[in-house]
This record gives C-alpha cells, structure tokens and sequence, in this order.
C-alpha cells in the first residue's frame, strides 16, 4: 500500500467542519438567547409530534430501519466497487464523473465547470455536501455568484446568517424574525409583506422566479445514487429541486462517495425511511430522480462529482465508520435535549445535533474538534430515532477514548482508577472524603471543572457511614 | 495518480479489515403485499391538499378546462390521448418556458400512484411529457387510470423504469422551513388536481 | 435465592439509604444478600470520558468479584448499562478475549434492581407500604439502554398508600450524563431547570428512579431551588413498609 493510498481527513483552512470556539463555550451563548431557545423549542417539539404520527403508521417501520441499516453496512463493506458500477453506469448515460479527494479539489471542479458555461451564476438545490466543502465562498471568489433556492437557505443566504439544521437551516428563526430579513434584504420584495407563512412563501416564489428561468447551471448535492442504473436521486419540498435540476442547461451535482446504494431496488426502504424520519411527511412533495442525461428533457450537460474529503478516514475506523450511514435525516437533531436548547450555530459544524458530533470529528481528526463528542449526555434519544439505527452514544464514547486528553484530568482520572482498583485504599478514601465539610453543600470550595455542577445544584449530604461500612458493622456477631 | 484512484486506493486501505456484514434482512412488507386501496389514495392525497375528482374518460376535457380557470388555456403534453385534449389546448412542442408557465393549467397522464403515501409519479412518457411542463404552469392536472394505483412504496418501485426521468409528487409545491410546518404553495404547481378515472 | 449484591460507588459512598434499602426489600422477600467487598466501581466513568484503558482493571474487577455468583443485582440502570454494554467492549479492546467472554458471562447474571423483582423473582407486589404523592422519572439508560420499560412503574402501582403521578416529558433526558454535566455544566442546567419544571408540575413531594446518579442531580436542583420536593431511589420506596 502507497503512502497515498492512505485515508485522510478533511483539510483545514476550507469549507465548514471546523467551529472557532469549544462545544461548551459557543452552547453559552446560544442557552442565554430566549428567543432562539423558543423557536427552537417550538419546531423540534412540532417536528417530533408529526413525524411520530406517520411512523406510527407503518406497521413494518422497525424492519425497514433493520433493512437500511443492513443496506447501508453492505454498501461501506464494498464501497470501491459500488462506486465503480457508479461510474461506469452514468458515464453510459451521458453523464461526467468527477473525483475530488477533498474540498479544494471539489471546490476547485466545480469553478472549473461553471467558468467553462460561461455563466455568472448558479442556482443551488441545498446541499450538505456543498456547505461542507464551502462551495459558495469558493465560488464567489471566482467572480460567480451562486444562489440558494431552498426558503431556509435563502433566509440563511440574506440574513447574512450561518445555517444551524442540516434540513431546515432557519430553524432558529421564527415567522417574524423571516419577515425581517426578507424587508430588510430580499431585492423588490412588497414592502406590506405579513409574517403569515404562505405570504413568506409566495415572496419566495416570486423572487426566484426569474432567476430560475434564466441561469444557465445548477449545482446540487443528492440524496441517494444507485450503482446499478447510475439514477441519482433529490428529495425536496418546494420544487426549486425541480427547478434546479430541470431547468439549466448544465447540472453539477456534488455527492459524497457513501450516499451510493447498490440496487434500484433497494429505494423502497429508503424512500419511506427519509420522509418520515425527516419531514414528517408520509412522502416529501417532491422527489426528482435522473439518470445521466435524457435528450430533449431537462440538463443536457450533467457532471457527478464524488467527493472523499475525509469520508474515507471515517471508513478506516471500524468503530466509527457507521457514521457514514447518515441519510441527513435530521430526526437525531430534533430529538436531541442538547440540541434543543444550544441550537446547531454550537457545534461550529455544517452537521450539527448528535450525527454532528460523531461526524465532524471524524471528517477533521479528533483533535480538530474534540469537545464534540463531550457535547451529550449519552441519553440515548438519537439511536432510537434514527432511521437507520446508527449506534450515536456508543460512538461518541468510542470518540472520546480516542480524542486528546487535558492533562491535568489524565492524573485525576487515572489516581481515582487507582484508588478504585484497591478496595481498602478506596474504603478509606470514602471516609476521608468529608468532602461536605470542605467544600459545603454549595461546592464553593470545589476545583473547576467540578465547580460548574455545584453552580446550579446543592452536593447532597454527606452521610455519617458508608455502605459498606454499615455491611460490616451489621455482619459483626 | 489520478484522484479517481487516490480516492479508491483509500477506500480500500480504510477496509483493509474486510468487513464481513450480514445478509440484509427484508422483512418489511414487499411489493405485493396489500392490493392497492383507491379510498387510502384519496385520504392521503387530500390530506396533503391536492383536490380529486372521479370522472369518465369523456369528462375528462371539460374538468380540466374549468379548472385552467377563466381565459386560461390548457396546456399538453404531445401524446396526451386525444380524448382528454380540451379543445383550445396546445401541446408542447419544444415550448419555450415562457410559452409553458403561461398555461392557465397542464394536464397530463400519470405512470404510477402509491395510495399509502399519497404519491403520483410520471415518468416522461408522451401522455406526460418533458418535466418543465408539469413545473412552470400554477395548475396541474393529473389523470389516473384506476389500475396505475399501488399500495405501497415498493410496488411503485417494482413498476417504475429508472432509466427514465421520475417525478414523485405528493400534494402541491409546499415547504416546512417556517417553524418546520407544513405551507403549500412555494415553487411548484401551487395547486394539484388528481381526476381518477371511472370507467 | 443467594443474590450478590452490587452497591455502586455512587451508592456506597453518597447514598447509602439506596443501597441499605436494597438489602432490606431482598431479605424482606426471603432472600439471601451477599456483599463481597472486593467490589468498587463499574468504571462507567472511566469509559464516559474517554479513560477505557484506565478502566480495564475496574471491568476486571467486576468480572472477578462476580463470576462466583449466579444472580448478581445493582440498584442502577446506568451501571447495569455498562456492565452490560460496556464492559465487553472495553475487554477485547484493552484485555483479552477470555476476559471479554468473562465479562460478557457476567453482564449476562448482573440484573437492574426491577429487572431482577420481575423477570427473575416473578414478583410486582413486594408488599411495601409508601403514603406519598410519586412521580417516577424514568433515567435514560434505564429507558433506552437496558430497558427496563414499564417494570419500575409497575411496582410503584402495587406499592399501597402510593399516590402515584405522571411526569410530563418523562422520557426527556435530566441533563446529568455524568462527565456531561461537568464539562457541559450550564447545558445540563438548562436540560434540569425543565425536568425540575415537569415534577414541580405533576405536585409531588417524592421524584423517585431507578439511579441514584439521575437523583443526585435532580435533587442537587430541586433542593438549590428549595422546591421541598424530595428525591427517593426505586428501593427506598419498595423497602417500606407500614411497620417502618
Ligand atoms: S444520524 Fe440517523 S437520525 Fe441523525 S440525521 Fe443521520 S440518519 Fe438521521
């Protein structure tokens, strides 16, 4: 095996993996906005509620998330085949691969691609892949504007604003603060705009209208691709995925290599999986599925970019590599406690919410975000919402056994290891710990980081005996 | 090195373990399963806001012209049965979008519909045409022949042809981006109307 | 049954009412309790926070002390979680296989305190006796992790005099993830400030569970707030009866 042949992780200095400040101090903030805590509050508790209502509808879910977790470990365990049959078969339908072995490759592609239409502007179906990467700076760079069609990313776009959802990227901002920002920055907008959200949506549409009508590339990222029909696959609600992927002359789609599926026929547990982990919907309005190019009928150019930056680091981990299984549902964020009340502009991640912390710090190396997989409390919530039943608690504690250590807690840590491996060493420690008399009930006297618990709560009592001290007492004649 | 083989040489030094994964278990309800049920179709259709209307094929014409609205011309694809062709309809013939999203409704045939999820796919066959058709214009029409209808997903799957451009439409263009709840009426047709045949 | 008892350092050391009270309903029941001392810690901490190595002779600790025994009880769903789900893991990485297997036979006999009155004793009515308005929060790793499902509750409904009241949101994390609400102090705060909420508005004056880590932190709160409701574990209230 080359040296080159070696997995790698996402480079720094491009695209959105990496956040400018720990898990715990950026969450500060984001705990002291009420308005934000509300907002969020409100749409992960309505998007539970629905998208319990239509799994509670499928009498076969369980088996569904048992089958796309099987489809998805089959799909890692042979993925440089799959992506071969990938290529092979889109290339016969007409259609342009691309390999980009990270951001600035891909970013770097995709300019290249764009500059040769001659065009100025692209318009974008939402992408993850593409926020990862960090296309947009990339291509603004390059003189070419690029513009979002997706609502929330729209608001994200003109709010001058950072996405925090990997489905709804506005989730943070209610109907008012929307209509805020679209009196504020959306060109020719109808200045009696109301914050009721049809109004907001028709703003929307007309706004794009034109644009969609007159740019001459799109770029999107894809839900899926199927290795043996080379039919790659969007799954969207408003129809600017339509628009995108119909309209243009030439169609960039940015893909990274793991959302490959083996068989067509393996959709029909995607296809009910996705929509109603996802949305809550029993199907999502839209879902656009091409295969290369079909002459007289949509992009007559279509270039597939495959992209690794850093996918296939997380591959080399046995531990880890499910992450990879992530079909960018968002049912993990919306039910997660800790997402719920720090919002997704914490993590410092395009994926926030517990797939977040399991996967930045995989794409990057863990020491370039190693407070991620600390920001959970293990509950548990989001393995038991995910569609494809990715073990998150168990990876994150696997994470943490492998990120760097302060040091200061490596000697704490392996002195209490000590003392408990030595059952009489740690009796006597138990009663020389009248802890309570040093430190009172309020923790005033304890260290940081311990201090941080007692800030919110009271140390309870400590008691006159142990148990095991009372074991022995009472087993004495 | 090409990036093509930089990246599949990583790809299989990351799987130097040689993962050994189990059969996928298939126990979910396969194609097949249920017959398909027109009454859960129209449930979940009207659930999502699209609008039904059982007619005859001879009914087809005047429906789909009422509802393109006063002065609106209906707009076909080129193999549209020429039964259901309102009169005063033109066809697409490499339209250009102006022309398209000028039609006060299109109408158009269906290739499949799955009843569970309340979903209508086209394929781009002639009586459904090129997918900028059913995008541009506010109203589509769409004709469905009682035996297009399946029960679930993997029936739809089953059937379609993948080769060919598929839309899946589930109600009208909708968002859930305000509050993660459900609006109709954002880039696509804003209203759809499903006409389910009865003869 | 000869039952070999797991305190818990968290028990042992803080709360041994919760231990005592194990004890206590198990010999009430007709059983015989042993304690071998030899017995520390499950290393739940250790692995948490990222110290697997570290843990190792914790896991094998608890392999040895145990292996003698054919049903072996903790009085923690989170413990319980570990030896269970945890410990194998820790074996095969930093052990050997035959401690791996060893740790796996014994996770196999380590019951949570309501698993082992239901599944292996057969028995919802333990005859206890706890005249209080109760709300029962059911601890993540109890839930999602073991779960134990309804079996807690199911007690608590046999239990006489127990006035027993739904928590709203029960199944919402109370922020304690042990290292979590170290390191992620103020977000753990804000997960507790609306669990202390929810059992502020459910008017009872006991919030019990299954784990006493959860109860530290719960209580830890609802005592800072003075709230006067009070934090009892599973066994606490399944020990009393009308005579003490
Ligand atoms: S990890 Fe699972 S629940 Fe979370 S977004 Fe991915 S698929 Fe959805």
């Amino acid at each position: 095996m080359t040296f080159l042949g070696m997995p790698v992780t996402a480079p720094r200095g491009v695209g959105h993996l990496r956040g400018d400040q720990p898990f715990p101090e950026a969450a500060r903030e984001a705990l002291g906005n009420s308005q934000l805590r509300r907002n969020l509050r409100h749409a992960t508790t309505t998007i539970r509620g629905k998208s319990g209502r239509v799994i509670a509808e499928l009498p076969d879910w369980q088996q569904l998330r048992d089958a796309g977790s099987a489809i998805k470990a089959d799909v890692m365990s042979r993925l440089p085949e799959l992506l071969e049959q990938l290529e092979e078969r889109v290339t016969a339908a007409g259609g342009v691969v691309h390999w980009a072995a990270d951001a600035n490759e891909a970013n770097a592609i995709v300019t290249d691609l764009v500059r040769r239409t001659g065009s100025e502007r692209v318009i974008k179906v939402k992408s993850m892949a593409t926020q990862e990467i960090g296309l947009n700076e990339a291509l603004e760079a390059a003189g070419i504007t690029p513009v979002e069609t997706d609502l929330a990313e729209l608001i994200v776009q003109l709010g001058d604003d950072k996405p925090s959802h990997i489905l709804v990227p506005a989730i943070h901002r209610n109907r008012s603060e929307i209509r805020e920002i679209f009196l504020r920055a959306m060109p020719g907008v109808d200045p009696a705009l109301t914050d009721d959200p049809p109004v907001l949506a028709a703003a929307a549409r007309r706004y794009l209208r034109e644009t969609f009508l007159s740019t001459k590339v799109a770029v999107s990222g894809a839900n899926f691709a199927i290795a043996d029909t080379g039919t790659l696959g969007v799954v969207e609600s408003e129809g600017n995925g339509r628009m995108c992927l119909t309209l243009p002359d030439t169609l960039i789609t940015v893909m990274g290599i793991e959302k490959v599926l083996p068989t067509w026929g393996d959709l029909e547990v995607f296809l009910q999986l996705l929509p109603r982990a996802s949305t809550g919907e029993r199907m999502n309005p839209y879902t656009t599925m091409w295969t290369g190019v079909t002459p007289g009928d949509g992009p007559q150019n279509f270039h597939l970019v495959l992209l690794d930056n850093g996918r296939s680091a997380v591959l080399a981990d046995p531990a880890g590599r499910s992450a990879l299984h992530c079909i960018r549902c968002s049912a993990c964020l919306n039910v997660c406690p800790v997402y719920e009340r720090t919002g997704g502009h914490s993590y410092g991640s395009v994926y926030p919410g517990p797939i977040g912390a399991v996967l930045s710090p995989q794409l990057t190396g863990v020491a370039d975000n190693a407070s991620l997989p600390y920001a959970s409390s293990l509950c548990g919530a989001c393995f038991d919402a995910c569609p494809v039943k990715i073990d998150i608690p168990s990876m994150l504690v696997h994470l943490r056994n492998k990120v760097p250590h302060p040091p200061a807690e490596r000697a704490a840590m392996a002195a209490a290891a000590r003392i408990m491996n030595r059952p009489r060493l740690y009796a006597s420690a138990q009663r020389a710990a009248k802890m309570a008399r040093i430190v009172g009930r309020r923790g005033r006297g304890l260290p940081p980081p311990l201090s941080g618990w007692t800030a919110g709560r009271d140390l309870p009592e400590f008691p006159k005996q142990t148990f095991r001290d009372w074991w022995a007492q009472r087993e004495q004649p | 090195m090409s990036s093509r083989d930089l990246i599949l040489g990583r790809v299989r030094a990351a799987l130097r373990d040689a993962p050994v994964v189990a059969a996928v278990p298939r126990e979910y309800r396969p194609a097949g399963t249920n017959r398909a049920d027109l009454e859960v179709l129209v449930d979940r259709l009207v659930d999502y806001k699209a609008e039904v209307y059982r007619v005859t094929s001879a009914e087809v014409a005047a429906t789909a012209a009422r509802l393109a609205g006063e002065g609106g011309a209906v707009l076909v694809p080129p193999g549209l049965p020429g039964e259901w062709r309102p009169e005063g309809a033109y066809a697409d013939e490499n339209l250009t979008p102006d022309r398209i999203a000028e039609a006060g409704a299109v109408l158009t045939a269906a290739a499949v519909a799955v009843a569970e999820t309340g979903t209508i796919v086209l394929d781009a066959s002639p009586d459904q045409g090129r997918r900028i058709i059913t995008l541009l214009p506010d109203v589509h029409v769409c004709v469905l022949r009682p035996d297009q209808v399946v029960a679930s997903v993997p029936d739809a799957i089953a059937r379609l042809e993948p080769g060919r451009p598929l839309t899946w439409i589930s109600g009208p263009s909708a968002t859930s981006d305000i509050e993660l709840n459900r609006v109709e009426g954002v880039h696509g047709p804003r209203h759809l109307h499903v006409l389910i045949l009865t003869d | 049954m000869r039952i070999a008892f797991f305190a818990t350092c968290l028990a042992d050391t803080l709360f041994p009412e919760a231990a005592k009270a194990t004890v206590r309903l198990l010999e009430r029941l007709g059983h015989e309790v042993v304690f071998p001392f030899e017995q520390t810690c499950c290393g739940q901490m250790h692995i948490n926070t990222g110290y697997q190595k570290e843990a190792l002779p914790l896991v094998k600790r608890y392999a040895s002390t145990f292996d003698p025994y054919d049903v072996i009880v903790v009085p923690s769903g989170s413990c319980a979680g570990s030896i269970r789900h945890q410990h194998a893991m820790v074996a095969s990485a930093y052990g050997d296989a035959g401690l791996a297997a060893r740790s796996e036979s014994v996770a196999a006999r380590t019951y949570e305190l309501s698993e082992l009155l239901i599944d292996v004793l057969g028995i919802e009515d333990v005859g206890a006796y706890y005249p209080h308005r109760v709300t029962y929060h059911p601890t993540c790793h109890s839930l999602r992790m073991i779960r134990v499902g309804d079996k807690p509750l199911r007690l608590l409904r046999k239990v006489r005099g127990l006035d027993l009241v739904e928590l709203p949101g029960a199944e919402q994390c109370c922020g304690f993830g042990g290292t979590f609400a170290v390191k992620n102090a103020e977000t753990s705060t804000a997960m507790l400030a609306d669990k202390m909420t929810s059992i502020v508005s459910t008017g009872a004056d006991v919030c019990t569970a299954g784990d006493t880590s959860c109860l530290m932190h719960i209580g830890g709160g609802l005592n800072r707030l003075r709230t006067g409701v009070k934090t009892v574990h599973l066994a606490e209230i399944l020990a009393s009866t009308e005579y003490s």
